[in-house]
């Protein structure tokens, strides 16, 4: 017995010490300068973390493929790896191993503040100079002075409709309201940022709420929201993060209407149409996407040339097509197949983006400027996020 | 290496170390170092921007976890897809164990097993998404077979999960309740017969005392895979959630309250099992 106890010892602090050497190091300061470059001719392998459809290699469609020249031209090797979530995009990126990330706004933030993230010398990006203005030096982009990536494209959180079984909606209404004529065919996105897109239709249809911003929330226009995600719950027949799920769903017949991107509407009208998107009154949230570099990338020159040859206006014209949303750089909307692609996202019209809320990261100290109360920072959206889907 | 052989021989002690060192490596840092992993992480903060981890102590996890209702309504639902999945396994493997162990000619024995086997041949995910396609409310395959008699497909939800979960598992029910039957004594049900017990009175007054050690082995399968299982709950389960589901949703912004939630099942399956170690079902594993 004696022995025994001895040995069992022996084996926890084996096992101890293993789990301590593996959590050392690891350190949070955030790399002050970037690189100086030139950008040499090393060749090197990079890993992309990349949403769906921004970084295709023909494994998905043959014909769709501006990774694969790149790779020839520049001899760098590129994995590519997709996620489904912001909160995903982020927990990869923290966890190491790749060395650039189409960010959106929720979760650059976070990777920047994490020191997950370095600064971009643009003198080393040529096709920088063609972006538009209105995307360049954001604040989900730019953290004091310091530009920390280059402008992909952005877009709107659509609602989709399917054709012949709802008719063309205006609203958002027809997913929260519960005398929705799709009623248990409806889906939602399977993310805390979701509750934005709550707080989007109350503000119009409860102003007194006073909501300046669907990302600066206090604790009573919150639990607004909450309440309205609540009220839906049981209208929804799935929540989706998986657009590959979705896409079947919408196919079979159970899922009719709901928040999506271009992207999925383009998959599913691909053969023949059979989804609307449109993006209702009330406005919609949206997505305003950066690549990035890690900070602990050891390939840094294959990780600039990705980042010049993303924005290529070819290749952003070919991306910003394939994925259904505007393109960042101004001189791609001249090379686009489709000619009208940049009027159908709005590319060049600053209008349109007025009641676009891009993604971001919620924070104690409200977006929107108010002093006087307390927001709710992403971890609390997240918490509630968690209980309320179990619920 | 005839001295090697001379020193095993001569030193019991070694010959045991060197055949244990592996296992005991597995056992010993592999399982139980990541448990332990896991509740030191549960007993961590974390950087609410960030959310990268802080190692200082907090029991707000575990707060959490225990103050919010809907985390004990999820330990519930869990428990009760559990509990069902493992008594709707038993209920269906024991007639058929007892047929291949009993009834069916000795020949046919080994077929049958391997017909048992075959679904464990294909792929976990291709067999749910095959019922995913089986349950979709309106064009799929059971709404088509209930349809005629005026029913509709349950769709997405708890009964689908219940159904999927069942179908994955019940091989794990089978084989050891099978394996339980075959050692059965045909003596012992000659004798019951012979004092004029008729079939139902056999079943339930030897058969099952008997063989019940290897219906809680198979239990134990059934039981601890359904309560960690969350792929199937995100096919399948359309809004429903269950334990697996909250581990897999904070994991990526929230790792010390995923592992404090993680822990939940731990604890779930300890009482299980060490509840069950004197019926002598572990002996049958």
């Amino acid at each position: 017995m004696r022995k025994n106890k001895r040995f069992s010892f022996a084996v926890l602090l084996a096992a101890s010490t293993l789990i301590l050497a593996g959590c050392s190091s690891s350190s949070d300061d955030a790399s002050g300068g970037a690189y100086a470059g030139p950008v040499k001719d090393t060749p090197g392998t990079i890993n992309v973390l990349a949403w769906p459809g921004y970084a295709e290699d023909g494994t998905t469609d043959p014909a769709v493929d501006w990774v694969t020249p790149f790779e020839k031209a520049t001899g760098c090797e590129v994995n590519v790896k997709t996620y489904g979530t912001s909160d995903e995009a982020v927990q990869l990126m923290q966890a190491g191993g790749y060395d650039v990330v189409s960010a959106s706004g929720d979760a650059s933030l976070r990777l920047i503040y994490g020191g997950d993230l370095q600064p971009v010398n643009l003198d080393l990006i040529p096709n920088y100079a063609d972006i538009f203005d209105n995307l360049k030096d954001r604040p989900w982009n730019t953290v004091d002075g310091k530009n920390y990536g280059v402008p992909h494209g952005r877009g709107a959180n659509v609602l989709q409709y399917t054709l012949g079984k709802v008719k063309e909606p205006s609203s958002w209404s027809i997913v929260w309201e519960p005398n929705s004529p799709a009623k248990g065919k409806i889906t939602a996105y399977d993310s805390a940022i979701y509750i934005a897109d709550a707080a989007v239709y109350l503000m119009s249809t409860k102003p007194e709420l006073g909501i300046k911003d669907p990302y600066a929330l206090d604790q009573t226009q919150f639990d607004a929201a909450m309440a309205l995600l609540k009220q839906q719950k049981p209208l929804i027949a799935e929540y989706w993060s998986d657009y590959t799920k979705y896409i079947g769903a919408v196919q079979s017949g159970s899922i009719t209407a709901g928040t999506s991107w271009q992207v999925i509407a383009n998959v599913l009208n691909g053969t023949k149409a059979t989804v609307g998107a449109t993006k209702p009154k009330e406005g919609a949230t949206g997505w305003s996407d950066t690549w990035m570099i890690s900070s602990k990338t050891e390939a840094i020159d294959c990780a600039y040339k990705w980042l010049n040859h993303i924005i290529t206006p070819s290749v952003n014209a070919q991306a910003a097509e394939y994925f259904g949303e505007a393109p960042a750089n101004s001189k791609a909307c001249a090379l686009t197949a489709n000619k009208d692609h940049c009027k159908l996202y709005h590319a060049e019209e600053t209008d349109y983006w007025s009641d676009v809320y891009y993604w971001k990261t919620p924070t104690e100290q409200c977006l929107d400027g108010r002093t006087d109360v307390k927001c709710l920072p992403y971890a609390e959206w997240v918490k509630a996020w968690s209980s309320f889907r179990n619920s | 290496m005839s001295s090697v052989k001379e020193l095993l021989n001569r030193k019991p002690t070694l010959r045991a170390a060197s055949l244990l060192s592996l296992p005991l490596l597995w056992l010993g840092v592999i399982y139980i170092g990541s448990l332990f992993a896991l509740f030191i992480t549960s007993i961590w903060k974390i950087d609410t921007f960030t959310s990268k981890i802080i190692r200082e102590f907090t029991l707000e996890n575990f707060i959490d976890v225990f103050t919010d209702r809907a985390y004990f309504n999820v330990t519930i639902r869990t428990l009760f897809v559990a509990i069902c999945v493992t008594v709707i396994c038993a209920v269906i493997a024991i007639p058929m164990a007892f047929f291949i162990a009993r009834i069916a000619r000795e020949k046919s024995r080994p077929v049958l097993i391997a017909l048992l086997i075959t679904p464990l041949w294909a792929s976990y995910l291709v067999k749910i998404y095959a019922w995913r396609t089986m349950f979709y409310p309106e064009s799929g395959f059971i709404n088509w077979l209930i349809s005629p008699l005026g029913g509709s497909s349950p769709g997405f939800g708890i009964f689908a999960v219940i159904i999927g979960l069942t179908y994955l598992w019940l091989p794990y029910m089978i084989l050891p309740i099978y394996a339980g039957m075959e050692k059965l004594p045909s003596s012992l049900l000659d004798a019951s017969s012979d004092l004029g017990a008729k079939s139902g009175r056999t079943f339930f007054s030897v058969i099952l005392p008997i063989t019940w050690p290897a219906i809680i082995a198979g239990s134990i399968f059934t039981f601890s895979l359904s309560m960690g299982d969350y792929i199937t709950v995100q096919i399948l389960g359309g809004t429903f959630q269950m334990l697996g589901n909250v581990v897999y949703q904070n994991f990526s912004l929230n790792l010390p309250f995923a592992a404090a939630v993680a822990l939940i099942p731990v604890i779930i399956m300890m009482i299980y099992l060490s509840s069950i170690r004197k019926s002598g079902a572990l002996d049958n594993l």
